[in-house]
């Protein structure tokens, strides 16, 4: 079964025919060419394919496009505004938060969307709020350091 | 340079930038493997055996073939009829079986499709006869049953390699001891579990030649095995290492998926990528290997050791992969450490029906280092002493021989306890080793006072670890890696180098080396990695190799480069070259800096002067392999160290650890960026948690008991401690810029300092890892009821080693004064 | 890639149209909410029904009403992350609030609905793996085959109840309301779940869980501490629910459910009657404790050893019961053990 959807994702919408049965992931990395995406399992089990609806994380391997005609998506793609890097972007680039990267976009949304509901989250706050995303390079240490840099920031506006 | 990089003041080294392809991978934009998308493409699978052990019988292939969108379907039947691996002495491997299936998860054939979904729909269509045999499935199994041959070759019935070294007399040593301990430890296989999963992507030109892009750490190796594979020229063949989405050692063989993807591309006309799912990943593993370990060690009563002998039994699984160098391993790396004047090993793998085992970070160094550190902490505990202190006291002595004759150059371990002992307030926490009365006073902790039913503990202990492979998994006698410097009228430098980039940034190093020799920015560098058909051949990034020898061989290229500038530009400005210096994008007089060209001018002049610039660097290690058999393993240009201390709650409820900090001195040799060194140590250790309490590679019933990122459990946000890490300089004189490697070594105290912190909180001496709480509870157990609360393994194979290789020990004697180095 | 496999997908608006679509389609169509317990369960074959009937669309199925004085009224489709942090539920019910935010992950919970964790699959370190690896194995009864591999001579299904909120709102006393085309009722939480591994809901497949309902506060407290391996991602291997009434310091009337040892949620009515009366001092939970790890018989399908969660269900409902009588921090995510 085949479906005509209108998919938002970063401010744009896309009229895509795909069937109803291809995950959110699976629409944005093969038919919207988004691939910043990642996937780990598939199963919802590590937190790499994490995008936001609204402006929460949600795992695109579990999430059907067909019930997101009227949602806001969010993609890594979609962080930067224009040509200006999203804080939390310019943070683990200079902390060096990001070594494969391959689970880097997935903790980028997850982060995104806690600063936006907690502008000054505890390191405690922040480890709670990415204990869905799995990263098998860092220790998270740099993670959560690039994260509070990007919080420090944003709360003083340079 | 490296030797004077000391008194120099740098622009770059040393600095804390971001990584070059940092930018790419924080919005998106860096492709892997699987995001590669070419026009026409198929979409492949494999079919994988559902038999742990068993012959093929019968393949057909018709029913999948006649599904519509399959547009190929491939046996072993279609491809050469070879034998591969990654090691020319176990030539064991076929990309898909033709005779024998060895265990769960090898590959039998493969589908090309229209997409992903019919090419798995079509998997299930291929008609596959077995004929089921008894499927081995640990060491005592396969050495109980010499009458069931998993493979036809090896050093005795279901035994890989069986190898014995012995450096002098090791049981004259153990007589003159004051202590002789002997203990047996287990170490749970485990594996990389990188976040990306394995992909590829080939493409067969009407040409007949072949590209493969895929996520692999050494693409010249699987270059060479494809060539071996489909039976074609080399020549024919480009391999491109993509980004890779973590490696940890698990991309560094050739895979069936690559093979796969090659042979259905040529034979469909198209594009194929196979990408592996999570399960397959884990049948891929050549990881950790499960190590059953017995270690006698002697000792002073001052700590000093006086001889150790060592005994390794590795569940190899069912193939060779780079078991032979893993077996070794196990062996040769733990006399870098100590003083440790005689050395016996003996080392046996043993074949066994599950997902082959290989090197994963560390390469079969943290298993031994696990059984010398814990049994230290037991030696240090009978001889009443501090176990960091007497680590101090005995520590190897730079510039000299270990007794298997590895030359060890600089060692900062001593300055690596004293930061972490300082940092972790050891002297004032650990107070004495545990005991009952102990338990009922105040345990380390500072602040938050621990509940009755929680102790607190405190554990310590160091490692070593080598800074590159002295040899090449196939000998000979070229350069290990090799740089291309090209500088352009603009100012810009390309570097091409073999050396792939899997998350520890050896792009980066490409471009700072040659930006702080050239005086240009690492941005104005332009860094072409991993290319077969385009880039010097760099063996892969593996055994900690990539920063030191494709650092030294960009060194020497820039230093080419440089002195043609210099040349130029002196001629210029009328002043000897040696007068000039490079810094801030201009070539100018050192001591009169308004007498300065601008980089691109000064290039524009060079290349006037000595047409194109375009310089090669070669590095190759120190040839100073022991001329013994089975020398090859262990010799490095340097031996990273590091040391850790570990504080822990353990819960004696309910047995559960949980770990509040874990500090960590790492002598680096030099940290050419001081945030990705840190980086890797902060990985490494997070590493060696999952593997010390919870990652296991287990099987039940013949199969992978947990292929899943659920059930294998893999440490979050919420599970990993607070990592300070301590980074110490010793500027090696065989590094670049005097630096030694950041990204394997630090993995290994971590697991014995946790194992020895544990003991510290609640007196249970976990002698196996991973340590679960129902180890825990089981020790304590033991304690109540007045036993050695030990929890391990409890015997040792029947075995018998080959007899050894007897040879004198070197120990003591002198390093070589500055080695040779070929192409220097 | 795992893929779903392919399946018609209908999004009604209503609950009455839910209904229908799903008594118009018979055994071929299965509900989702949330998708993160259906749909890994598809990826891996374990299910393959050819219609779906989402009820995401479905606003009468979201949102928390209602108060402590009168109960609350939870919509099936409410977010997990949305219970976790609902001030009413957290004051009033903390079990249940603490519950919520320990499924899974946080963006699973952002998906997951507390209708989908309360009848969330049974589980089976057997029978949660793919088609591949179970065939590899050989299938079981609950998919494919014949048997069951953890007690290959039982003529039942022991995959384990795998619900953090099951046990919770048994414990607090809820009842569920089930729609269907031919009418509604609503029937007492602990009536919904069956001993049977397969056939572990009590609800009819044409039926919807529209809503939980809690009833009034009224003086009970409630505490949920959960056993697994890390602190995220990991389903139960054992969940300990108590609810005590409290009249002054003397329990008046007490609840203690234990989830992830069965095929469903295990009450241990003994030792809440033991309760009953007394003072919740460290000897009477002891006591306690002991009681309520009698009927707990995990077996070998979960991560961890069975006879260490048997053990631990001793040490869970002393620490939970230790925790609302003010003797151990409560609901301390210490003691919940990442």
């Amino acid at each position: 079964m085949k479906a005509r959807l209108s998919l938002t994702v970063n401010g744009e919408t896309h009229d895509v025919l795909v069937p109803v049965h291809k995950t959110l992931l699976e629409v944005l990395r093969e038919d919207l060419g988004l691939t910043g995406t990642k996937h780990g399992c598939e199963l919802g089990e590590c937190g790499t394919c994490t995008v936001l609806v609204d402006e929460v994380p949600v795992l695109s391997c579990l999430a059907l496009p067909a019930d997101l005609a009227d949602a806001a998506i969010t993609t890594v793609e979609g962080m930067a505004e224009g040509g200006r890097l999203h804080p939390l972007q310019q943070a683990f680039a200079e902390l060096g938060a990001a070594q494969c990267g391959y689970c880097t976009p997935g903790i980028l949304l997850t982060a995104q969307a806690l600063l936006a509901d907690r502008p000054s989250p505890t390191r405690q706050e922040i480890k709670e709020a990415l204990a869905g995303n799995l990263c098998r390079c860092t220790g998270y240490t740099k993670i959560l350091d690039a994260v509070e840099l990007a919080a420090l920031r944003v709360g003083v506006p340079r | 340079m490296s030797a004077d990089a000391g008194k120099h003041e740098f622009a770059v080294i040393g600095q804390p930038l971001p990584k070059i392809d940092a930018w790419a991978k924080v919005v998106g934009e860096t492709k892997y493997a699987d995001d590669l998308f070419l026009p026409r493409m198929a979409y492949g699978r494999l079919l994988r055996s559902p038999h742990g052990h068993a012959r093929i019988t019968r393949v057909d292939t018709a029913r999948a073939r006649a599904l519509p969108g399959v547009y190929a379907v491939i046996s072993g039947a279609d491809l050469p009829r070879v034998r591969f691996g990654i090691l020319p002495v176990s030539q064991d491997e076929e990309a898909l079986c033709t005779e024998k299936v060895r265990m769960v998860g090898d590959a039998v054939a493969a589908v090309a499709a229209v997409d992903e979904e019919t090419a798995e729909h079509a998997c299930r269509l291929i008609d596959v006869d077995y004929e089921p045999l008894r499927a081995l499935m640990s060491i005592e199994e396969s050495l109980a049953h010499p009458e069931v041959r998993i493979h036809e070759y090896g050093d005795g019935p279901n035994v890989h390699k069986n190898v014995s070294l012995q450096f002098g007399d090791v049981e004259a040593a153990f007589a003159r001891s004051d202590l002789v301990r002997e203990d047996v430890f287990f170490f749970e296989g485990n594996t990389h579990l990188p976040m990306e999963q394995h992909a590829a992507v080939a493409a067969a030109g009407p040409d007949g030649k072949l590209t493969l892009w895929s996520s692999t750490q050494t693409p010249h190796y699987v270059h060479r095995l494809l060539a071996k594979i489909l039976d074609m020229p080399a020549a024919h063949i480009r391999v491109v290492a993509t980004p890779v989405g973590g490696g940890f050692g698990g991309k560094l063989d050739a895979f069936a998926h690559e093979i796969a993807a090659c042979r259905l591309s040529q034979l469909t006309g198209r594009p194929v990528k196979i990408a592996c799912s999570r399960e397959e990943v884990f049948y891929i593993h050549r990881g950790r290997h499960p190590v059953l370990m017995w270690i006698k060690t002697g000792f002073t009563r001052s700590g000093e050791i006086t001889g150790c002998h060592l005994r390794t039994w590795l569940d190899g699984g069912a193939y060779g992969s780079y078991g032979v160098a893993s077996t070794f391993y196990t062996g040769v790396i733990n006399p870098v450490t100590y003083r440790m004047p005689v050395y016996k090993f003996e080392g046996a793998r043993v074949f066994t029906n599950k997902p082959p085992c290989g090197p994963k970070r560390g390469h079969g160094t943290p298993q031994p280092r696990f059984a010398l550190e814990c049994q230290i902490d037991k030696a240090a505990e009978q001889l009443g002493l501090d176990p960091a202190e007497m680590r101090k006291r005995i520590l190897a002595e730079p510039f000299t021989k270990t007794a298997n004759h590895l030359t060890v150059t600089t060692i900062g371990l001593g300055e690596c306890i004293d930061r972490v002992v300082e940092a972790s307030g050891w002297r004032t926490k650990w107070r004495g080793f545990f005991s009952e009365e102990a338990t009922s006073r105040a345990r380390p902790g500072g602040a938050t006072a621990p509940s009755e039913k929680k102790r607190r503990g405190m554990g310590i202990a160091c490692s070593a670890y080598l800074t590159g492979a002295g040899t090449a998994v196939y000998w000979n006698h070229m350069p290990h890696s090799g740089v291309i410097l090209r500088a352009d009228r603009s100012g810009s430098v390309a570097v091409l180098c073999g050396a792939t980039d899997i998350g520890q940034g050896s792009d980066s190093i490409l471009a700072y080396l040659p930006a702080e020799i050239l005086g240009i920015d690492p941005k104005d560098v332009h860094v072409h990695p991993a290319d077969t058909s385009l880039t010097p051949v760099d063996l892969g990034s593996y055994s900690s190799r990539v920063t030191l020898m494709c650092g030294m061989a960009a060194i020497q290229a820039s230093q080419r480069l440089r002195e043609v500038i210099a040349q130029a530009v002196a001629r210029k400005l009328a002043v000897e070259p040696g007068a000039l210096a490079f810094r801030d994008r201009k070539v100018g007089v050192a001591a009169d800096w308004e007498r300065a060209v601008d980089f691109p001018q000064a290039v524009e002049l060079a290349e006037a002067m000595h047409g194109v610039l375009a310089f090669a660097g070669s590095y190759a290690p120190p040839r100073r392999a022991g001329k013994y058999k089975g020398g090859g393993v262990g010799p490095s240009p340097c031996y990273s160290y590091s040391a850790c201390v570990v504080e822990l709650t353990v819960d004696e409820e309910t047995g559960e650890i949980e770990l509040h900090d874990v500090w960590i001195g790492h002598d680096i040799g030099r940290a050419l960026n001081p945030l990705l060194a840190e980086g890797q140590v902060e990985g490494s250790v997070y590493m060696g948690i999952g593997e010390a309490l919870m990652e296991g590679q287990v099987f039940r019933k013949g199969v992978h008991k947990n292929p899943s990122l659920l059930e294998y459990k893999s440490p979050t946000t919420l599970e990993t401690p607070e990592i300070h890490t301590f980074l110490v300089e010793t500027n090696d004189p065989e590094g670049p810029f005097g630096a030694k490697e950041a990204g394997q070594g630090p993995l290994l105290p971590v697991i014995p300092a946790i194992a020895n912190a544990v003991y510290h909180a609640v007196g249970v001496r976990c002698d196996e890892v991973p340590i679960t709480p129902e180890m825990i509870l089981k020790g304590l157990e033991l304690r109540r009821r007045g036993k050695p609360a030990r929890v391990g393994p409890e015997r040792i194979p029947l075995f018998t080693f080959k007899a050894p290789v007897v040879v004198e020990s070197a120990f003591g004697q002198p390093a070589d004064a500055i080695a040779v180095r070929p192409f220097q | 890639m795992l893929r779903l496999p392919p399946f018609t997908y209908l999004a009604p608006r209503t609950v009455d149209d839910a209904a229908k679509a799903l008594a118009s389609h018979g055994g071929a169509a299965m509900l989702v909410a949330g998708g993160t317990d259906l749909y890994p369960n598809m990826k891996r074959r374990q299910f393959e029904p050819s219609v779906l009937v989402g009820l995401l669309a479905i606003r009468e199925l979201r949102g928390v009403r209602g108060g402590a004085r009168e109960g609350v009224t939870l919509g099936s489709c409410t977010t997990l992350s949305a219970v976790a942090v609902h001030p009413e539920i957290a004051a009033h019910y903390p079990a249940l609030a603490t519950a919520a935010g320990l499924v899974s992950s946080p963006q699973l919970r952002n998906m997951g609905t507390i209708g989908g964790n309360v009848c969330v699959d049974t589980r089976c370190n057997y029978y949660n793996q793919s088609y591949e690896w179970r065939k590899a194995v050989g299938f079981c009864m609950k998919r494919d085959g014949a048997i069951c591999l953890v007690a290959p001579r039982s003529p039942r299904c022991w995959a384990v109840s795998s619900s953090d909120t099951a046990p919770v709102l048994w414990s607090l006393g809820a009842r569920v309301r089930l729609r269907s085309a031919a009418g509604e009722r609503t029937i007492p939480v602990e009536t919904l779940f069956r001993d049977d591994g397969i056939e572990y809901l009590a609800k009819r497949p044409d039926e919807i869980l529209t809503d939980i309902l809690l009833p009034p506060a009224d003086g009970w407290r409630s505490a949920y501490l959960k056993l697994r391996r890390r602190g995220s991602f990991d389903f139960p291997v054992l969940g300990v629910a108590v609810a005590v009434q409290m009249e002054g310091d003397v329990v008046r009337d007490a609840r203690i459910v234990v989830g992830a040892v069965a095929s469903q949620p295990r009450p241990a009515p003994a030792a809440a009657a033991a309760l009953v009366g007394g003072r919740l001092t460290s000897e009477l939970i002891a006591r306690v404790a002991e009681l309520a790890a009698g009927p707990a018989k995990p077996l070998d399908n979960t991560d961890f050893t069975h006879p260490y969660r048997k053990k631990m269900t001793r040490v869970f409902v002393a620490r939970a019961l230790a925790s609302l009588a003010g003797l151990a921090p409560a609901g301390e995510p210490a003691a919940e053990v990442a």
